[in-house]
């Protein structure tokens, strides 16, 4: 989000003196929002309009880190309210929750059970980026099971009390680590603060809703901690909804800085819908974080497919490698289908394949994340790329037949694709609905 | 300094629709938003999203059992399925879809249909929306007889598309029915839907919008952008995109691989009994956030859930 030339033109001389080189101070603040002068061309700029200019353009929703190394988190900088404007770009972290005051035993499967939290989705591994360890009042059990939780999962830590004694020794034991220190609220907002500068943390600011919030991220910037994650007290999907757009929204149309910061929602519910509904609707209005506290797979399962939905950037299509996939345990004598590498398109016929219980081999052609039609039309999906696709897959290693299904929309490339491949073509449904009637009736002839 | 709330003044309105009449003991309203889906801060949401619960001519085929368990027998028959949806898991309208219709399947008379509105107009008074089978030639056929018999019922008839929407048209026109049009994923061609349906005489608040969806996981992102650019449209004063939106939850769900494999064949996914709800569920969340104000569901742990969201979120207080 740059600065708009009359932004800019609001802080110059406008005397159009043209020391800058250019003819009118207009004129120079045009170049400069386009990136092509810098403000220090101009030779009158006051300190003051420097400064305030420099505040003007910096990002509207700070970036901020949690955690280190490669299972660090970055979030904000966010720049749109609804994904079609651009895309959401820093996909929000996923926690699950660890009480503290659990027994040994409880802890162990605790964390053996999230390891099991994470799903291959075609080659592509999603899951909880956080554990949220939540302190039950003893400090010294809250530090252990925190470097016990790091130690076995290697994700950075939440810790959350209620206090900075509380939380102290816990930041120490996993300091290199980076945890998020939660929460500082008006009552504890001095020692939150000095516990997450001197361990140079990131740190949570709660309050009760974001009119609240307005005033202690200012106290905790003044006194030396910047980066900042904002939660409010909302629980229920309307309060949910409401504090997320409204901070997202103040941030970036107000230009509100005192809530220029990501947010994090904790997720209370024990029933495994409303859990995942809510953080479904967490994850679509603007969450830096979401802590879970029910962790069951299902839940998570729902929740990180809903975040690769929502952040993916609707400009760019999401591609699947290009190559031969198995649906079921097909063999050499199973049915062969072709289609294009957009995911959409791929995971519709392998839905559909799967659904009729016939097991399929389907060749997957490079057509740069289009689909069918589309792919047609810029000859992405022609007889000479399927052609390629049928040797390069090594298909024909793996079944005796010959015969391979076309999509019903381009019944057009049967002739070609029977000469260039040499592969005899049967047209399939225009629609993938329509595979499993087809394929459970199907034969090479 | 207080914060400023950063509320948003839109210039438009969504249209308010109403289904059901003649002998339908309940009528649904939806639409008449002034803000984005469920901001009190900004706008009114009069009429709260309604649930419709599927209901199929033909006896539901190779479904799995977390969906086939609350049912039990009645998916053989529509009107006492129809019955269980509205007396047993709340359905405030059902969407009964004439899927043996097709050709390619049962291939069922327009009379075997016939009989089979009948029964369920006798059997639940809440509002149908009648389905076609989605074949253009037996939809033409169909769909006049259907109308026919529901004469005055205010139903909503699916669906009118680009390339076949006469017939269904001229069916409203003539026997007081409302319209789903429906566009494949794309703003323009719904509103070019809309157009021609207005052209033929359907007035807008007999329009409802049906841009096809996609499950979690399966495209649902598409749809709940489209919803989102749709209901800014509306609100910001695009009479020809603000009718009420449409969208089809339970049948794209329980499509999905996550929906229907048990626990036995991915171990890693947990639970089949909650995951297909769940995977329903938030799906409609997703859509509800997006917009929809009609949403057309299977599972009764999903719809119970969505209705609790619902209340929830156009109830007092926040």
């Amino acid at each position: 989000m740059g600065l708009t030339a009359v932004d800019i033109f609001k802080h110059l001389p406008k005397t159009n003196c043209r020391d800058c080189g250019v003819p009118t101070c207009l004129a120079f603040a045009m170049k400069v929002a386009q990136k092509q002068a810098s403000l220090d061309d101009c030779p009158h700029v006051t300190d003051e309009a420097k400064a305030a200019l420099a505040g003007e353009s910096a990002p509207p929703i700070r970036l901020v880190t949690v955690g280190a190394g490669e299972k660090k988190l970055e979030l904000g900088q966010e720049t749109v309210l609804f994904r079609h404007e651009n895309t959401f770009l820093r996909p929000c972290g996923l926690a699950v929750m660890l009480e503290a005051g659990l027994d040994d035993a409880a802890v162990e499967a605790k964390l053996a059970h999230f390891k099991t939290l994470e799903f291959d989705r075609v080659g592509m591994m999603l899951g909880i980026n956080l554990v949220a360890v939540k302190s039950a009042g003893d400090a010294e059990r809250t530090a252990a099971v925190a470097k016990k939780a790091s130690e076995a999962l290697g994700l950075p830590l939440i810790l959350m009390g209620g206090s900075a004694a509380e939380l102290a020794p816990a930041v120490a034991a996993v300091k290199d680590t980076r945890p998020l220190i939660h929460a500082a609220t008006a009552e504890n907002l001095d020692e939150m603060v000095a516990l997450a500068k001197e361990n140079g943390c990131t740190l949570v600011v709660q309050a009760a809703d974001p009119g609240a919030l307005c005033e202690l991220t200012p106290k905790a910037v003044e006194a030396g901690v910047q980066d900042l994650i904002l939660q409010t007290a909302a629980a229920s999907a309307g309060g949910i909804l409401q504090d997320q757009t409204v901070i997202r929204r103040a941030a970036l149309v107000k230009k509100e800085r005192r809530l220029g910061y990501p947010t994090l929602v904790v997720i209370d519910d024990e029933d495994p819908l409303d859990a995942a509904t809510k953080a479904s609707l967490a994850i679509a209005k603007y969450a830096g974080i979401v802590v879970l506290k029910n962790d069951s797979k299902p839940v998570l399962l729902a929740a990180v497919t809903a975040r690769l939905n929502i952040y993916t950037d609707p400009q760019k299509p999401i591609q699947i490698e290009a190559k031969l996939y198995e649906v079921g345990e097909p063999t050499d004598q199973s049915p062969v289908l072709v289609t294009t590498n957009f995911s959409l398109t791929y995971f519709t016929v392998e839905g559909d394949v799967s659904a009729s219980k016939v097991p399929t081999w389907i060749v997957v052609v490079d057509t740069e994340g289009t689909s069918v039609l589309t792919a047609w039309a810029s000859e992405k999906f022609s007889a000479e790329s399927i052609a390629a696709a049928i040797k390069s897959t090594g298909v024909e290693e793996k079944v005796g037949h010959r015969s391979i299904m076309l999509p019903g929309g381009v019944a057009v490339l049967k002739a070609k694709l029977e000469d260039e491949s040499g592969w005899s073509v049967q047209v399939g449904p225009r629609e993938s609905s329509g595979l499993p009637t087809v394929l459970r009736s199907w034969s090479p002839n | 300094m207080a914060l400023e709330m950063p509320t948003e003044r839109w210039s438009g309105k969504l249209n308010t629709v109403t289904i059901g009449a003649g002998t339908r003991t309940s009528v649904v309203t939806v639409g008449g938003e002034t803000t984005l889906p469920f901001l009190k801060f900004e706008g009114e949401t009069p009429n709260p999203p309604v649930v419709a619960m599927e209901v199929l001519d033909v006896p539901l085929a190779d479904i799995p059992p977390a969906l086939a368990e609350p049912f039990g027998d009645v998916v053989n028959d529509p009107a006492a399925w129809a019955r269980k949806c509205v007396d047993e898991f709340g359905a405030e309208m059902i969407c009964l879809r004439f899927a043996g219709a097709n050709p390619e399947g049962a291939d069922k008379s327009p009379d075997e249909c016939k009989a089979v509105l009948q029964s369920v107009l006798q059997a639940v008074g809440v509002p149908l929306i009648i389905w076609g089978c989605g074949n253009f030639e037996k939809d033409n056929n169909l769909i006049p007889v259907l109308s026919q018999a529901a004469a005055g019922e205010r139903c909503l008839l699916g669906s009118a598309v680009q390339d076949n929407y006469k017939t269904i048209a001229a069916c409203s026109l003539a026997d007081g029915h409302l319209v789903i049009g429906e566009a494949p994923l794309d703003i323009q061609i719904q509103k070019q839907v809309n157009i021609l349906l207005t052209d033929m005489g359907v007035s807008t608040e007999n329009i409802v919008m049906y841009q096809t969806t996609g499950g979690l996981g399966y495209g649902v992102e598409y749809a709940y952008s489209i919803m989102e650019r749709t209901r800014l449209a509306a609100l910001s004063g695009d009479k020809m995109m603000s009718m009420p939106m449409l969208a089809v939850v339970g049948s794209e769900c329980w499509k999905t691989k996550e929906a229907r494999l048990s626990e036995d064949v991915a171990p890693e996914w947990g639970d089949a009994a909650v995951r297909g709800p769940i995977w329903e569920a938030t799906t409609a969340n997703l859509f509800l956030h997006g917009g929809a104000d009609i949403l057309v569901m299977w599972h009764p742990q999903a719809v119970a859930q969505v209705k609790r969201t619902i209340s929830e979120l156009t109830g007092e207080g926040l």
